[in-house]
């Protein structure tokens, strides 16, 4: 040891700490976390699963998605929040969908163009175009108004690219009726598949909308796990699950209440209804 | 309860219990990093490496200590990510791609875990917990170890001797971060974070369809990832995973656990000088940075401008429902201001200027409070600047803590300053300058501008959130971020020590009627006003072409 130049043996004594500590904080104390995690929050430390007759059906923490094999919801169940988690409530892809506040401009698909895997060109929709969607599909499957500020009719984003001599409805592919029909004097076209109106000035229309469907049913979350919906977006969907079961709406709406975890201590975080437990009761009956 | 007045109950609570916390803590690190005792356990592991814990280091000693230590932290985390197949507790993971791994590396080492990775499909268990979670502990000891050496150099006087690198990291790890941590973990598993070595197992979902239900030792790591001021989630989702953070309660834990040592450091720095009132000046300074900061976030979130923002009608895209805007706004506020970097929210979806804050935190090279040590560091050159701009202004003396501030003390402040803004715009012009990196955006416009500004100014100030939308997986982008990872942690450190060695020799000059008082609050205003205006000054251009040409469209 002693005849190693200095460098080698102070980068040995870094490397024996290293060890050392790598040891004491990455084995010891993982496993004796881990010991009495198991043995006294057995449950909570093995991902607070539930069981029904036997088998796990999923975790209490962990959202689900209640839509049938072709991503249709499934009527007789609450719905949880749109997932930006894989396919939708993948946790081995967790995540947001991670677009900002002021994407509001759609790439039409363009009809017959391939992809590079030669799939059919699907385009892109902007998060605003995403929202108004999400906005739409809700308000017809709960029987209420979908309608949103910046939202057209059909459920895209209400977004003009302004010219000098034209306005182009953007995100509202030919030939579909522009949710406006003039703008400032100038005439609005209909968005041609393909076509780069990159120079344009883009302008959101806000509208005279007023929202009914609330802002969790329209937004994914950060995890794409989200278990929990708002009490609002529960209460709005009770009247379609009570139809669908053929329950009172009341009972139901009981139900809500007993899944709806408070803020803690009364002032952090928000009421939440925890979908799956929820879902879970009803099958019960 | 009014949404509102709950948020700011929130963020109340939260002042109240660090206050509670601050004088107790602050006093228990004092006698941690100046006690002559050692522990039994402790004279056992310097047996093991072969160093005498009653020896002491000048600074380029202790400067190597760090550097060596740091760089076979290096190889030892890339080497196990990238022979992981090969070892136990694999669950199945591939071998990490060479560029992803010295980025990863990097990453954990220098405190900042940006993550070019996704947790549950890149790394196994034995990696994130023999690795990974270990350079949580020591990296964020490391920092401490070089912020304790700093405030001894204004404590000694006429020596060139700093304390001994191995005995401040031992300490720091094993009597400060693994007993509030091993604390911590248990209150998480209560709430509902996981912990167990379970593969991940497939369930029949109630609609019939398959679920993977992920396992792992979870909780062990979240608690050190936001004690230490870290940041890299076991899951790509971080701390807005159920999993990692699974209740509104949880939720507040854990970022009182970021905010708690960065906070109680001023304490021990007032100790340790001999002057409690010094310390309470440093914790002022952060406190008010951080209390505008938290609260400007949550206005712009809660206020929601933007046209998606607008058109939902909340800022609810990428935040959890239990969470809710205000909470989620201040994680994010306290993730930026400490080197944290952890997220419970995806801050690419915020309002323009909400996401524009989260940047602004980094940018005040997180000081407010900053990184369990960096921030104290970070905050103490802030001080020598003020006082040698103050000096300047009124010609008086120069002198912090009775030590004056010379020639070589301010060059290596200004050195100091200077590092992460230059490896912050270089990097961002770099990666502007090619269409090949400007297509990592994923968003167009100021947003996308945003999205790179973001990623250099966390890797150079080593905190690690991201505006996630940015595809950072690309050999150019581990590249460049790791070097501005690597340079924006170590060359500071450098100075530091080297400030620290060269105030240490210094005897103390008496306090005159020229020495500018440094525990009064004209104090504390004038180093938040110098850091204010050094990084608007520094940053405004590219911060108007990013998020403030987005946010007042």
């Amino acid at each position: 040891m002693e005849r190693l130049p200095s460098w080698v043996r102070q980068h040995l004594a870094a490397l024996r700490t290293l060890l050392v500590l790598t040891v004491v904080t990455g084995v010891v104390y993982p496993l004796l976390v881990t010991g009495v995690a198991q043995a006294v929050f057995n449950g909570k430390a093995n991902g607070s699963m539930i069981e029904v007759a036997g088998k796990p059906v999923g975790s209490a923490l962990i959202g689900q998605s209640f839509s049938d094999a072709d991503g249709k919801p499934i009527a007789k169940y609450f719905q949880s929040r749109p997932s930006a988690a894989g396919d939708g409530y993948d946790p081995t892809s967790t995540g947001a969908g991670n677009l900002g506040p002021e994407d509001v401009v759609d790439t039409l698909p363009v009809p017959g163009a391939k992809d590079d895997e030669g799939n059919p060109d699907a385009g892109r929709q902007s998060l605003l175009t995403q929202v108004c969607a999400r906005s739409k599909a809700v308000g017809e499957l709960e029987g209420v108004s979908g309608a949103r500020p910046y939202c057209t009719a059909d459920g895209v984003g209400a977004v003009l690219k302004v010219f000098a001599d034209r306005a182009v409805s953007v995100n509202q592919a030919c030939p579909a009726v522009p949710f406006v029909s003039t703008y400032q004097g100038l005439r609005v076209e209909c968005g041609k598949p393909g076509e780069d109106y990159a120079a344009g000035r883009t302008v959101p229309v806000r509208g005279d909308a007023k929202a009914v469907v609330p802002a969790d049913a329209v937004t994914a979350s950060g995890s794409g796990l989200d278990p929990n919906i708002s009490v609002a977006y529960a209460e709005l969907q009770a009247p379609r699950v009570a139809r669908e079961r053929g329950l009172p709406v009341d009972r139901v709406r009981g139900l809500i209440a007993g899944h709806t975890a408070g803020r803690a201590l009364g002032f952090m975080g928000e009421p939440a209804v925890n979908v799956l437990e929820l879902n879970l009761a009803l099958d019960k009956g | 309860m009014n949404p509102t007045l709950a948020g700011i109950l929130f963020i109340g609570s939260l002042i109240l219990a660090l206050v509670l916390v601050h004088k107790p803590l602050g006093d228990y690190m004092f006698r941690v990093y100046t006690g002559g005792r050692h522990l039994a356990v402790e004279r056992v592991i310097y047996r093991l490496l072969g160093v005498q814990p009653g020896t002491e280091q000048k600074w380029s000693v202790y400067a190597r200590g760090v550097l060596a230590f740091s760089a076979v932290s290096i190889l030892l985390l890339y080497g196990m990510q990238r022979l992981q197949d090969k070892l136990f507790l694999s669950v199945g993971m591939e071998p990490v791609t060479d560029h992803i791994a010295w980025n990863t590396a990097i990453s954990f080492v220098t405190n900042t875990n940006w993550q070019a990775y996704s947790g549950e499909s890149t790394m196994g268990y034995l990696v994130q917990m023999g690795g990974l979670a270990v350079q949580n502990f020591v990296s964020a000891a490391v920092g401490m170890a070089v912020a304790i050496a700093l405030v001894r150099g204004f404590a000694r006087r006429g020596t060139d001797q700093l304390g001994n690198f191995w005995v401040d990291l031992v300490r720091g790890t094993l009597r400060i971060l693994l007993p509030i941590a091993f604390v911590g973990a248990i209150v998480l598993v209560a709430g509902g974070a996981i912990q167990n070595f379970a593969d991940p197992h497939t369930v029949n979902t109630l609609t019939g369809a398959q679920q993977t239900i992920t396992g792992g030792p979870v909780a062990s790591q979240e608690v050190i990832k936001e004690l230490g001021t870290n940041g890299g989630g076991f899951y790509n989702a971080n701390s807005a995973h159920p999993f990692e953070n699974p209740t509104s309660w949880t939720n507040w834990v854990e970022i009182f656990l970021i905010l708690l040592i960065p906070f109680a450091m001023p304490r021990t720095f007032g100790k340790i000088v001999g002057d409690v009132r010094q310390g309470y000046a440093i914790v002022a300074v952060m406190a008010t940075l951080a209390i505008i900061s938290v609260t400007l976030t949550n206005v712009f979130e809660v206020a929601h401008g933007g046209t998606v923002p607008q058109a939902v009608g909340a800022a609810m895209e990428g935040k959890e429902a239990r969470f809710g805007i205000m909470n989620s706004a201040t994680f994010g506020a306290a993730t930026t201001l400490t080197s944290t970097g952890a997220v419970n929210s995806f801050h690419d979806s915020y309002t323009a200027l909400g996401g524009m804050m989260t940047m602004f935190n980094m940018m005040l090279g997180e000081v407010a409070p900053g990184g369990v040590g960096a921030g104290l560091y970070g905050m103490l050159v802030l001080a020598v600047i003020t006082v040698f701009v103050a000096g300047l202004m009124v010609g008086r003396t120069p002198e912090y803590l009775g030590k004056k501030i010379g020639a070589r003390e301010i060059k290596f402040a200004a050195f100091y300053f200077l590092t992460t803004p230059i490896l912050v715009l270089v990097g961002t012009a770099s990666a502007m300058g090619s269409a090949e990196h400007r297509a990592g955006m994923l968003n167009t416009g100021p947003h996308g501008l945003s999205e790179i500004l973001y990623a250099f100014t966390s890797a150079a100030n080593n905190n690690g959130s991201a505006f996630a939308g940015l595809t950072v997986n690309t050999p150019w982008y581990d590249v460049a971020t790791g070097l501005a990872m690597v340079i924006g942690r170590f060359l500071p450190i450098i100075l530091v020590l080297a400030l620290a060695g060269s105030l240490a020799r210094q005897v103390p000059v008496p306090a005159s009627a020229g020495t500018l008082p440094t525990h009064r609050p004209q104090f504390v205003g004038l180093v938040v006003g110098v850091t204010v205006i050094l990084v608007a000054l520094t940053f405004l251009p590219a911060l108007a072409l990013g998020p403030l040409a987005e946010g007042l469209q």
